[in-house]
């Protein structure tokens, strides 16, 4: 019962996070992904930076479960699959979560969308054991140093939390240096700040 | 107005470290997964069944990591399932407590509009193809923008790297070649 009452409250914040920094907004999206507009991503790289300097510096001072962790494999098929990602991102403006957002907010094509995602996923359901026999689903939980508290196998020797931290520190500082737009009509801003 | 961006990401930044210090990271995609298995299952009733530890599937997809997607699809009442329904009732929530999104915006996005016109079937036609092509990519990648981009790179995993490279790599120049006009 816990884990439900925690799934409604951080449901719901993050549902209305997402709606009030624009990410369900496909016009927002398409003026980020055609480079023209990077306000969207600045907000999206604060929020890896914020999220990773509190988590890797709340492990190392004991306040956070590093068993709450999840890291995904990486495979050749993260990157196949990023690539078809983002062409349907582009196009529609919506990203899976995202677009469940924008439904829920009246927007009748982010309708469309889950509807198509429904019939895109269930197609990947019945084609799944070609990509398996294809081996382009194999590979290891790797993170780029090793976490302490952690079995996952690392990319580097430098301490896990530390790079987490490092990390969250550059996502951080390119949010800052990242000018308003990077290219379309009007003057490119200088870096704000 | 969208916040600003010093303020949304550090809100946004506050419900991922939130999700990771309660309970686990955030993901999206799977559960498309999980409500087509019971879509699925409620057509075609011997989909999903039950075994000794737990269930199966005659679909290998469901079947894999010891059914673990057929258990989430008959039990949808976890934390995965509502995590994905609170996140579309909070978003409501919050764009009905700013006055809603307005009526021609419902309709049609203005970045269409400004490109390609009053077009609303040709707009709910790309919208359902890119959906398409978002789940099946984001179930080949085994993540999404959530999931993959966000929770892996928070985590410093190699797969949110690659993931992030391999969806800009293609959404940039799809979105410059598709809205060419800002809208």
């Amino acid at each position: 019962m816990t884990s439900i009452l925690l799934a409604l409250v951080i449901g719901a914040a993050f549902g209305a996070v997402l709606d009030r920094i624009g990410a369900t907004n496909p016009n927002w999206i398409g003026k980020m992904l055609s480079l023209t507009n990077l306000h969207l991503m600045k907000t999206i790289l604060l929020a890896i930076g914020t999220a990773s300097v509190l988590m890797f510096a709340g492990q190392m001072a004991g306040l956070v479960d590093v068993g709450h962790m999840s890291v995904k494999t990486a495979y050749a098929g993260v990157f196949i699959g990023g690539l078809m990602l983002g062409v349907g991102w582009a196009a529609s403006g919506y990203c899976p979560g995202t677009g469940v957002c924008a439904a829920a907010t009246g927007r009748k094509d982010a309708w469309f969308f889950i509807a198509g995602g429904l019939l895109g996923a269930a197609a990947y359901m019945v084609s799944y054991p070609m990509w398996k026999a294809a081996g382009l689903l194999e590979g290891d939980k790797l993170t780029l140093g090793a976490i302490p508290g952690a079995d996952y196998p690392a990319l580097t020797s430098i301490p896990g939390d530390i790079a987490g931290i490092v990390m969250g520190a550059m996502f951080i500082a390119v949010a800052f240096v990242l000018p308003e737009r990077l290219r379309g009509a009007g003057q490119a801003v200088a870096p704000a700040e | 107005m969208v916040l600003n961006w010093k303020t949304g990401g550090v809100l946004l930044g506050l419900v991922f470290f939130a999700a990771v210090l309660l309970v686990k990271p955030i993901g999206v995609s799977t559960q498309f997964v999980i409500l087509d298995a019971i879509i699925a299952d409620a057509a075609n009733p011997g989909l999903i069944t039950a075994t000794d530890e737990g269930f199966t599937s005659t679909n290998a997809y469901l079947a894999k990591s010891g059914g673990a997607y057929a258990k989430n699809a008959v039990t949808p009442l976890n934390y995965s399932f509502v995590f994905v329904l609170a996140m579309a009732l909070g978003a409501f929530v919050s764009a009905r407590a700013r006055g809603g999104v307005g009526r021609a915006e419902r309709r049609l996005p203005a970045i269409w509009y400004a490109n390609y016109g009053d077009t609303p079937w040709k707009r709910y036609g790309m919208a359902f193809l890119g959906g398409f092509i978002v789940l099946y990519g984001a179930r080949l990648a085994g993540g999404c923008t959530s999931g993959h981009m966000m929770s892996g790179m928070m985590q410093t995993a190699v797969s949110g790297y690659v993931f992030a490279a391999g969806a800009f790599a293609a959404a940039v120049p799809t979105a410059i070649l598709m809205y060419q006009k800002e809208g």
